[in-house]
Formats: structure tokens, sequence, C-alpha cells
């Protein structure tokens, strides 16, 4: 049983609590901010499109990890989530001339949380069926909650520009020495970080573990007194407010949006992330984001392969690693540290 | 008060598209009754038999052979990737599944794209879109007509198969318990991979009858796919009889809803019935799944 020892013995209840743990611990978190801080700075331009189409992808996944990972439901409409959050910030950024106060627009640091709270609008919507439907039938229900919104997007036209697009209005953070690009990448990489804080907080939070005893049993939960309705509504909600918040950092980054972009493909795409770095683990949906977010970008010469890449990725780390690439890296560690054993 | 002749009309056209919702919705519960997975792969596997059928077109096959070619190409494909990607991970969760047919979905679609391209091609297919009968009032084409007879002979090959057939008893007796099935005797791994080919062979037909209507390219089977879907989950998913029973009232309650309501949203429409249908039974038409929780 070498393999599953525990390597990280916890002796006294605060070591359990904190959320970094040992000088290792903390050395790469500083590391990590410093990267973090430093790179915007310094990196060429594509890269800095990457950092900010990396950070959205990271938003979406952990959101779904939240839902799928560790509530146990699947969502096969998550770029739907995606898109109103997108159009919610795209609409109220432009300005809406019928409504008195919103004539003008709004600035990017209303519209996002206001596109995540619509979208979690909808993720509770979404999660009504859920409170019924367990398995199967909860993914068709979301995956035709996402053809839908998709139609629906793509033929009203007074709301969404139609197939012609909405146009972004540039989001800065008002600092006159920088280039906007590398502001917006300030701003993506900062709400992404802050998004996953939370997440990995709330995770081990009892919200987490309700989530938690769900996925497993909702019966048992039931009998454990996890408020079942609540709690499930709150997962979709939540997961949805992210993938909204992340919508409308995509929406800044392409600055043009159009409901081609919110496909079923993309919700199969962060579906795809999630499992590739290894489902219910927060790090493991920020690793999986950021690898098949970069994945891509060096598959340039073979754009029309990226499906391909991606369905293969996902049936090998199926057959191979289910635990997916964290998960993996886990028992790398785990075989380190107890090294000649 | 609406025109009798327009509803009328609407409803051929409603059972044509309904048809190949109802081969769509077979293929998809031919495969969750047998082994409730999800097969999110079924259209592109169509598309891509498609693709098949057009190439040795292309090269002078005639369309009767070309389309048994594919078809058989769909089939045995289909039981391989049973064989070799869903057989190894029939211990995985309902969720394991759902992520292996979705991979191999956007690997298929991949391929084809990759092989034939993403230009529309047009499909030769031997009957005519344009040369149309007139029955008393209503307007039919001939091709709505030949798919609609295409549609009726292969329900109606698929019902002998699994009512009559020694392989369609142990189908139906694997789908029903597989362990009592494995236990008297009946190679389950056998059997399975033969239903998947059954389901591969019935997309692929699908697609051939979708292709001349729509133009053939690698999406093309998306939207009949999900409306198949859409049908299959009205019907029951655990029904065949609901799975044709559900294709035909999709194609038929859409094609009103497109003649009465509004062109644009018709396919919002199909997804409407989804959500109803599941919100209000969930089981389907005719499907007798056993909900856990009320």
């Amino acid at each position: 049983m070498r393999k599953r020892m525990r390597t990280d013995l916890r002796l006294r209840y605060d070591e359990d609590l904190a959320l970094v743990r040992g000088t290792a611990g903390w050395l790469a978190v500083l590391g990590l901010a410093a990267a973090l801080l430093l790179f915007p700075l310094y990196a060429p331009g594509y890269l800095l499109f990457t950092a900010v189409l990396a950070a959205t992808h990271v938003i979406v996944a952990v959101g779904l990890t939240l839902l799928t990972g560790y509530t146990g439901q699947i969502s096969l409409g998550h770029a739907a989530f995606v898109a109103i959050g997108a159009y919610t910030t795209g609409v109220l950024g432009r300005g809406v001339p019928a409504l008195p106060g919103l004539a003008g627009g709004l600035p990017w640091w209303v519209t996002w949380p206001l596109a995540g709270l619509v979208a979690a609008g909808f993720g509770a919507l979404v999660g009504l069926p859920a409170l019924r439907l367990t398995g199967p039938y909860l993914t068709i229900a979301t995956l035709g909650f996402g053809i839908a919104v998709n139609q629906v997007l793509t033929n009203w036209e007074a709301l969404s520009g139609g197939r012609m697009g909405l146009p972004i209005p540039r989001a800065t953070l008002g600092l006159g020495g920088l280039s906007p690009d590398r502001q917006l990448a300030y701003l993506a990489l900062g709400t992404a970080a802050l998004l996953v804080w939370v997440a990995v907080n709330l995770a081990r939070s009892h919200v987490g573990r309700a989530f938690v005893a769900i996925r497993d049993s909702d019966i048992a939960a039931e009998v454990m007194g996890v408020h079942l309705t609540r709690y499930k509504t709150l997962a979709f909600a939540l997961s949805a407010f992210y993938a909204g918040v992340g919508g409308a950092l995509f929406a800044q980054a392409l600055r043009h949006i159009e409901p081609q972009m919110f496909t079923l493909f993309e919700s199969i795409y962060y579906f795809a992330m999630v499992v590739v770095g290894g489902l219910a683990t927060i790090p493991g949906a920020v690793i999986g984001a950021v690898v098949l977010t970069l994945v891509p970008q060096w598959l340039t010469a073979a754009r029309e392969w990226q499906p391909v890449v991606y369905g293969a990725a996902i049936i090998l780390m199926m057959a191979v690693e289910p635990q997916g690439l964290y998960g993996r890296w886990l028992r790398i560690r785990a075989y380190l540290k107890t090294w000649p054993l | 008060m609406p025109d009798v002749n327009q509803a009328a009309q609407l409803l051929v056209g409603g059972l044509a598209a309904g048809t190949l919702y109802a081969l769509v919705a077979l293929g998809i519960v031919l495969l969750y009754r047998a082994s409730r997975v999800l097969n999110f792969a079924h259209g592109d596997l169509a598309t891509a038999a498609t693709f098949v059928a057009f190439t040795l077109m292309a090269g002078g096959w005639g369309f009767p052979l070309a389309s048994a070619a594919a078809l058989a190409a769909a089939g045995m494909f289909a039981a391989g990737v049973y064989l070799v990607v869903l057989r190894p991970a029939r211990e995985a969760t309902l969720l394991g599944r759902i992520v292996v047919t979705l991979g191999l979905a956007l690997v298929l679609n991949g391929l084809t794209t990759a092989v034939w391209g993403a230009e529309t091609k047009v499909f030769p297919f031997p009957l005519s879109d344009t040369r149309v009968y007139r029955l008393g009032g209503v307007v039919v084409s001939q091709l709505s007509l030949g798919l609609m007879g295409a549609g009726l002979v292969l329900v109606a090959a698929l019902y002998l198969v699994v009512q009559h057939t020694r392989a369609g008893l142990a189908m139906r007796a694997v789908a029903q318990h597989m362990e009592a099935a494995q236990a008297l005797g009946i190679p389950a791994r056998r059997i399975l991979a033969f239903t998947w080919g059954l389901a591969g062979a019935l997309g692929a037909a699908a697609g051939i009858l979708t292709a001349p209507a729509t133009l053939l390219d690698p999406a093309m089977m998306l939207d009949p796919f999900l409306k198949g879907f859409a049908g299959a989950v009205l019907g029951g998913m655990d029904s065949l009889p609901g799975a044709v029973l559900g294709g035909l009232c999709l194609g038929v309650l859409e094609a009103l809803f497109a003649g009465y309501v509004s062109v644009k949203f018709k396919t919002t429409f199909a997804f409407l019935v989804i959500v109803l249908t599941l919100m209000l039974r969930p089981e389907g038409l005719l499907g007798r799944e056993v909900r856990r929780r009320a």
C-alpha cells in the first residue's frame, strides 16, 4: 500500500485548517504570486493574450469543477453561462438607450459582477430541474439549455447583434503608464487568482463538504441534514457565477462577441479541461485549463486537428489516469517524499 | 381559421423530418437501453459514414452499393469502438463514460474535417428534392416520400431483428439484466458489440438520408442528432417504440411551431420540449425506467 501512504501528516488541528502548509507551500505561493505580478509587465504581446484566455478558462473550469467534480452534477451547457456573462457585459457596457440610467454604458467593475450575477440567476433556474433529475437526464437537460441559449442569441438580434456580433468597449485599470493589453492581463490574472482562492476556501468549508456529500449519495446527505434543494441550487448558481465572470473576461479579451463562440463544442472543451486536470480538485481544474489553453496555441500550424487532440486527450486521460494531471502529480510527489521506501 | 391544406402540408413536412429524428433516436435508445451509455458520438459517426458513402460514389460506386458499404463500415466501426474504448471503461462512472463518448465525438468530428475539409458538398442522391407529387391539396417531394419510406423499412427491419431473432432476444435479455443474461450463457460482450454495430449502422442510414436535404459538411448531423436526442427523451430513453414515437412527435410539433409561431425559434422550441418533458414526465411518453426519487 505504499502508493496510498499519507505523506502530509497533520498533527494539530490548526495545521489542518491552514490554507498553506510548510515552507515549501509558502515558497510555492510566493513564487506564484511573484510570477503573476511580473508576467504582465514583461511578457510579449501574444503571450499576454494567451494569459488572458487562460485566465478565463481557469475561471470557468474552476466553476465547472465545483459543480461537476464536487457536487456531481454534470453540465454540458456551460458555454451558455459563459455566453450570458459575455452578453451581459456587452450590452450593459454598450449602454441601453431605453433605460434612463443605463444609456451611457457601465464601467467594467460594475458589469463584471453583474455578468456573474445574471449568469448565477440562470444557473439557479437550470438547477431547478436538477432537483428531480439525476445522471443522464440532467446531462440532457443542461445540453438542451446550452443549445437553447445559443439559438436565442443567434436569433434575437436586437440583444446580441445576431451573427454580426457585438463590440465590447475596452476595460482598463486606469493606470496611465501601462498599455491597455498589460492592464487587461493584470485584471484577468487578478480576477482568476481571487476566484480560485475563493473556490479553494469554499471547497474546504461546510458548503464544500455538503457538495461532496450530495455527490457521493444525495439520500445520505439529506439524512445527515444537508438541505438538498438549497445546496444543489447553490452549486448551480455558484458555478454559473464563475462561468459568467469568465464570460465577461472572455468578451473583454476578444473585444467582439458573437453567438458562434458559445456552442456545444465550447461546453465540451470546458468539460475536457476539468477532466484532463483532474475532477474534483481546484488545482486540477486550473492545470487542465492552462494546459488545454496552451496546447492549441502550440498547434496553430494544424488548427483543424484541435478537436482531435482534445478528444484524444480526454479518452486517453480516462483510460490511463482518471485522476487527471493533478492526481498524477500528487502520486509523483508522494513517491518522491517517501523515496527510498 | 387555419387552412386545412396548410396544416396537412406542415404535418407531412414534420413527418419527414420526424422520420430522421426517429432514426437517430433509435440509435441512441438502442445503446442507452443496452448499456446505459449516452452516445454523444452518434451524430459524428453518422456524418463520417455519410462522407464514406460520398467518397465511394465519387469513385464510381452506385448509390445502393455505396450506402450499404457505408452502413457496414459504420456498424463495424461502432462495434470496434465498443470493444476497444468502452468495454475497458465499463467500470467507469456515468460521468466517465459520458466523457469518453464526448471525446470520441470530438475525435470523429475533427478527423472528418481534416480528411474531407469543412466546405459543404452536394450529396448525390437518387431521389429529387424538386420533383413533387400532389396528393389532394398537399405537395410532397419525391425526397420526403423516399425518406419516409426508407425510415419505415428501417424501423420494420429493426423491429424484426430485435423481436424475432435469437440475437434480438439476447439483446433484450442483456438490456434487461446483464448479470442474469450472462449467467444464462449469453455472451454479453459480443451482444453489446452487436448492439453498437446496429446502432452505428442506423446512424449511418440517418446520415445518408439527411445529407440530400442539408448538404454534406462535418457539422451536418449536429442538429438532427440533438433533435434525435430530444425525440428519445420525449419518447422515453429506454423504449424503442418510444424513440420512434418521440422522434415523429418532435418533427410534427416542430413543423407546426415553425408554421404557426416562429421559424426562427424552431430549434429553441425542440429544447423547450426536452426541458418540459424532463420536468413533467422524466421517463418520457413510453419509457418505464424506474425513478429513484419522485
